[in-house]
Formats: structure tokens, C-alpha cells, sequence
């Protein structure tokens, strides 16, 4: 058994492959115990080699995992598990936004990771998500019914939050917000993205690929290329570790 | 970082005065900052905080510096200057200042030591590497500036740095706009003059940085009620040459692989340069590249030679500011470079000592200071070059460009310095942060993920 496990700031996935396939996978909230929470997973296999890769990685290896791995790495032996051919990927985690430029054999050439603050990650959806009153799994769609164009200028979690919170006071509907929201999302990744440059390939991981609205505007910016979404987006690092635990 | 937090009830400061110093170095345990309390309360420091301070650098210094392995014996002077930086050195200092002589306190290596050393002075880089003075500044000055700014002022008005209490005057410079409008605020509280630093590289710029060097001459034999003599400038100027001449042997070492010494020691001894006495830390450098000639030969290390040479690139690291090094080493990675004021930017050029007049000497000397390719300059093209040339003899495989957060300078250069990186095909990594460990986790991921790129 192979077993990778991606200890995020938000969830802990798992992923599991007994001769090159995939014979399970798990996510759970990271909780304020992520330690407790991944033996717990864990401790559902019997046994095998474990490589541990996200925020809590080397807390992982004090314990339980053989080896280490960045989510970077991870991601990009995930992403070409799936797509062969692919040379970039975004991935947006709870507290990380990142882009991955992969050479023709894919390895990292070079990669772009969001400053300190929350800004363009996951986190910063979530909590804008509630400070607009959707739950997080209703706001992409809900800013989806929005043709607007509202602009949010600030990155920063906590002044966009000041701005959002003027612009409801302003009588906007929500549903532009959340749109704006969005857009100041993806118009962040696309800047990244131009910057390093990228493929005719993106591929989106991290659990923010589940939003539809994020999806469809990176689609729409990049005319470039095609956005492709894994069908288990939240857990292309779990499997790139557990891809690395198979090969190593 | 050493992080001067809230103030504390006295602590009874335990010295062992008979400790010796290699019983002191055995082990992180028995390290400690020794304790002067009497001396720095005659100075007008915050005593109890500063003593907390004084406990907290000597377990992170423990933690980090001490648990190394196969560190060269030759360290044992440079754990002993950490472990007198509040006590002996500060000591001999004020013994120079009895007899009349300057102590100048400077922050930036465009400050010509040369004429303090002639003056029989004392030149010395300030405090300016720590989060725990912050606080300190920001009840004045404004939070988004450059944090070893902050934290220079921040020492003075806490009175928690022993060198800032010493001097007989701060001479600042205008490497950059926040420096610039600090001083005037630091002149309340400490004699603070300037030296304009030219942006360009003209000959008018260079006639104008003479007539500031003259000042600061002047300034000096004020204090010494002597003028300095080309005999006295002469000496002194072999003596600083000396010294930039041992740190340009230990960093020629540095290009062996195995690497004969870590990159968080290296760094530590360039730091040490700034308040050591000149003469004797030459002496005890080359001491130490002695050793590592001996290491170099017989092919140690400290580390093995799959481990991943890093150089770095940028602003300065004033002690304790370890965090990148030790983050890099912590990962697996060796530093052999630090491109920087803290590093070569200080002691790769040497001034002619051939000139016995006074004004031949002067122009010697404003010579090797213009040669500085520091990011406030424009251009400054130079600096894109340097950096490869010493990627090239460091024998590095990587380049770490790391920006102190708010450095615009340092910040806009970084695009040349990622460029030439690209077309050189060189791996490169570029951070920007600031004192505070918040981001360390973080900045973790991005250095280990950049090692795996280099291990490929």
C-alpha cells in the first residue's frame, strides 16, 4: 500500500494505491487536532509507506510519515498523474494560492506562491462567503447569476472585508458582491499566471476548483488555454504523495 | 529574534565568570549572554527587559548556532563575541571613549570606519536585526516602513541596545527615504548626523560624496580634539584591508565542496565584523580559514556534497536576523554567499594603500567606496553582474534574492537580478518578508519546494 497524506490548513486528505491504483481516499476538517485527526485516518491501514506533504507535513513525519514532500511537488506528480501533458497548474488551498510551471518531463521549473496574508486563497472566499450570508458551497453559484462588474480593489482579507461591507451598506445586491468577490480571485491568479507564464493546459487544484464561478472566469481570462478541473480536486496532493511513495 | 518583550521583574543574572570558553561552547545548554547589569544601568538602559532580552538570545543562539555539527573549533571566539556582544565588548568600548577617542555608530557600509579607526576610535554597526524593538518605533514612526529601520529606532527609544547608549553620535546616511526621515526623528534622541549618498555615479556625484566624506572627517576630530594625520589614515587603512582581506578568505573557503562551514557561521562572523575590534577579528578569522584550509584538504565538511548550495542575494541581515539561513540549513541546504552589505557588498573591494598625502588618500578612498553597488543607485547595473560573478565562484546551484519587506529598492532590482537568473538558467527563489516568524511556515514551504527543484 501506498498512502499519501496532504495535511492542509483547512482539511487533511488522504489517498491510497495498492499497485498503481487508486483503492481509496478520505477529507477531513483539520480540526483543531490535525495530529489526532491524521492518525486517526491512518490508523485504517494495515500498513505500507507513507509520504506526508501540506501545512503539517513535518509534523507528520515526527510521527507516522517515512518521508516528507512540499505540496508543491505533490501537486505537480498529482496533476501529471492525470494530465500527462500538462505544464502548469494553479492550486488554491485554504491559505495558499499557488502556480506551478512544470518542465516537458515534469518537474517544477518554477513557482509562484501568494505573500503572508490570506489574500487569494481559500480562506479569504470562505470568509467573504459569510460575511455575505451564503454558505461556502452556494457562493460560487450564487455570484454566478451576477453580470455585474463590481470591482473589490483590496487584496487584503480584512480591508476587502471593510469594503464589502460598505458596499452592501451602499445598497449593491449581494449577488454583484459575490461576483466582485470572485473576479478580484481570479484577476490576482491571472496577473500570476501571466507573469510566470503557462501551457495549453491549466490545471486547477485545491479545494477552491470547486467553485464554479472561479472556474468559469479563469476559463474566461485565459484565452490561451484550457482550464481543467480533476474530479477530486482537493485531493491532487494527496495522490502526488502517495504517486512519490510508490516510485521512491 | 531576539524578541524584547513585555518588561520583567529583575532576574537575578547568574554569571559563571570561570566558565572557560570551551566549557561555555560544550553545549547549547550552558550557553548563556553574559549579564552586566551594573555596567548598563551606568549606560541608562531598560535593565529588566534588556536582561530578558539578553536570556532569549543566548536560547536561540543555543538552539540555533550550537546544535550544528561539525563545526569548526575556530568558532569558539565568535560564540564567545555573542556571548560578551552586552558585556566585554561593550567594556572595551567605553575604555576607548575614557581616553577621548569617537565611538561612532553607523548603519550602513558607506560609512568610512577607515577615519574612526585613524581618529583611534571605535566604529560600530547599531542594533537594527530584531522584532522585539519594533513595538518600541511603531508608537512614533509609521508600521509600513522597513523593519530593520523600525527596529534601529525602536532599540534607542527602549534603551534596550548597549552600543546605541555608547556612542558619542549616530552618523546616518540617505541610502534610502525611510533611513533619511528617521534620522531626524532619532536626532532627538541621540546625536544623528547624515552623509548624502549620491544616487548616480557621475563625476559630480563622486565630487559631492568627497566633500561629505571631509565632513564626517571632520566630525570625528571634533570629538578627539585631533586632526587625523595621512600617517594615522594610512594605518588604519591597512588595518580595515586587513579585515575585509580575512573575509574575502573565508569566503574564497566557502566555494569548496563539501562546504567547510555552515552558512548560518559565516553569516554570524560578517555580523560580528560591524562591533568587533578590527586588529584581533582579522586575526581570529584567518585563525579560523586556517582550519578550514585544513577541512578544505582533507575534503571535510560540515555538511555532505549533495547538500544543496544556496547563495543569497539582497538587503542586509543585522544580528540576529538568522531567519533565511537557518530556515535554508534547517531544510537541508548549505549557504556559501551572501551578496549584501552584511557580506561581499562590505569587503570585496580594498583601498589602494599605496597614497601617504591626505587628499591622494581621501581620493583612494572615495575610489573603493563608489565601487559599492548598492540598490539605492541608479542605474546600478553593476550589482546584476556582481551577483552572477559570485554565483559563478561561490560554486552555488541556486540564488535565494531576499528583499526586507517595504525595500523598494532592493524590491524593483529583484527584477533584473530574476532576469538575468532566467537567461542564465540559474534556479532562483525570491522572499520578501520582514522580522516577524509569522510567515515561517510559509516561507518553509517555498524554500523546501525550491530544493527540491535544485535536487530535481
Amino acid at each position: 500500500m501506498h498512502i499519501g497524506i496532504d495535511l492542509g490548513s483547512r482539511t487533511i486528505k488522504v489517498a491510497a494505491f495498492r499497485d498503481g491504483v487508486l483503492v481509496d481516499q478520505q477529507l477531513v476538517e483539520s480540526g483543531f487536532d490535525p495530529y489526532g485527526q491524521a492518525m486517526a485516518l491512518i490508523g485504517k491501514y494495515d500498513s505500507g509507506r507513507i509520504v506526508a506533504t501540506g501545512y503539517g507535513r513535518h509534523l507528520a513525519a515526527e510521527h507516522f510519515a517515512h518521508e516528507v514532500i512540499t505540496e508543491i511537488k505533490a501537486h505537480a506528480l498529482g496533476a501529471r498523474h492525470f494530465y500527462p501533458e500538462c505544464r502548469t497548474i494553479v492550486d488554491i488551498g485554504g491559505q495558499d494560492s499557488k502556480v506551478i510551471s512544470l518542465g516537458e518531463n515534469g518537474r517544477v521549473v518554477n513557482f509562484q506562491m501568494n505573500d503572508k496574508c490570506a489574500a487569494g486563497t481559500g480562506r479569504f472566499l470562505e470568509i467573504m462567503a459569510a460575511s455575505l450570508g451564503f454558505r461556502l458551497d452556494e457562493f460560487g453559484a450564487a455570484a454566478l447569476e451576477s453580470s455585474a462588474e463590481v470591482g473589490i480593489n483590496s487584496m487584503c482579507t480584512v480591508f476587502a472585508e471593510s469594503e464589502v461591507i460598505s458596499m452592501k451598506n451602499r445598497g449593491l445586491p449581494v449577488k454583484d458582491i459575490a461576483m466582485g468577490v470572485h473576479l478580484s480571485v481570479v484577476n490576482r491568479l491571472v496577473g500570476m499566471l501571466n507573469r510566470m507564464g503557462y501551457g495549453e493546459q491549466v490545471i486547477f487544484s485545491g479545494g477552491v476548483a470547486r467553485n464554479p464561478c472561479i472556474v468559469r472566469l479563469l476559463e474566461d481570462r485565459l484565452e490561451k488555454a484550457t482550464v481543467l478541473t480533476p474530479s477530486e480536486p482537493d485531493l491532487v496532493g494527496a495522490m502526488g504523495a502517495a504517486l512519490y511513495a510508490a516510485e521512491n | 529574534m531576539l524578541p524584547v518583550v513585555a518588561v520583567v521583574p529583575v532576574v537575578a543574572a547568574v554569571v559563571d565568570v570561570n566558565l572557560t570558553q570551551e566549557e561555555n561552547n560544550m553545549s547549547s545548554k550552558n550557553f548563556e549572554v553574559k549579564a552586566y547589569p551594573e555596567m548598563w544601568a551606568e549606560l541608562d538602559m531598560d535593565v529588566p527587559r534588556f536582561d530578558k532580552a539578553r536570556q532569549m538570545l543566548g536560547e536561540v543562539y543555543g538552539k540555533m548556532y550550537l546544535s550544528q555539527v561539525n563545526r569548526p573549533e575556530k568558532m569558539a571566539y565568535f560564540d564567545n563575541m555573542v556571548s560578551e556582544i552586552f558585556g566585554g565588548r561593550i567594556k572595551e568600548m567605553l575604555e576607548v571613549k575614557k581616553t577621548g577617542k569617537p565611538i561612532v555608530g553607523t548603519f550602513c557600509v558607506y560609512i568610512p570606519e577607515e577615519i574612526v579607526v585613524a581618529a583611534g576610535g571605535v566604529c560600530v554597526g547599531l542594533c537594527g536585526g530584531s522584532a522585539g524593538s519594533i513595538p518600541d518605533a511603531e508608537k512614533i514612526l509609521p508600521r509600513n516602513i522597513c523593519p530593520m529601520v523600525k527596529s534601529a529606532y525602536g532599540f534607542k527609544a527602549g534603551r534596550i541596545c548597549p552600543y546605541f547608549q555608547t556612542v558619542d553620535f549616530v552618523y546616518g546616511e540617505t541610502t534610502c527615504d525611510a533611513k533619511k526621515k528617521t534620522w531626524e526623528i532619532l536626532d532627538r534622541l541621540v546625536p544623528t548626523y547624515v552623509m548624502e549618498i549620491p544616487q548616480m555615479k557621475k563625476a559630480r556625484d563622486r565630487a559631492l560624496w568627497i566633500e561629505e566624506v571631509k565632513d564626517f572627517k571632520a566630525k570625528v576630530e571634533e570629538v578627539c580634539n585631533k586632526e587625523v594625520s595621512s600617517f594615522d589614515l594610512a594605518g588604519a587603512i591597512k588595518v580595515i584591508n586587513n579585515k575585509r582581506k580575512a573575509l574575502q578568505r573565508l569566503t574564497a573557503l566557502r566555494a569548496a565542496s563539501p562546504a567547510p562551514i555552515s552558512g548560518k557561521d559565516a553569516l554570524l562572523i560578517e555580523q560580528i565584523a560591524f562591533y568587533d575590534e578590527p586588529v584581533r577579528f582579522a586575526e581570529k578569522v584567518n585563525a579560523l580559514c586556517d582550519e578550514l584550509e585544513e577541512r578544505v584538504v582533507a575534503g571535510e565538511g560540515v555538511i555532505g556534497v549533495e547538500a544543496p548550495r544556496i547563495m543569497v542575494s539582497g538587503t542586509p541581515m543585522a544580528l540576529p536576523n538568522w531567519k533565511i539561513h537557518n530556515l535554508l540549513e534547517t531544510a537541508g541546504a548549505v549557504v556559501v554567499n551572501e551578496e549584501s552589505c552584511i557580506g561581499t557588498r562590505y569587503f570585496k573591494d580594498l583601498i589602494d594603500e599605496q597614497q601617504t598625502e591626505m587628499d591622494r588618500q581621501l581620493d583612494a578612498l572615495t575610489d573603493r567606496y563608489m565601487q559599492i553597488d548598492c540598490s539605492c543607485f541608479t542605474p546600478n547595473d553593476e550589482r546584476v553582474e556582481q551577483v552572477l560573478k559570485e554565483y559563478r565562484s561561490s560554486k552555488a546551484q541556486g540564488i535565494l534574492h531576499y528583499s526586507l519587506q517595504f525595500c523598494h529598492t532592493y524590491n524593483i532590482e529583484e527584477i533584473k537580478i530574476r532576469e538575468m537568473c532566467e537567461k542564465e538558467g540559474i534556479p532562483y527563489l525570491s522572499i520578501e518578508t520582514d522580522y516577524s516568524p509569522e510567515d515561517v511556515g510559509q516561507l518553509q514551504t517555498r524554500i523546501e519546494a525550491f530544493l527540491e527543484q535544485i535536487r530535481g
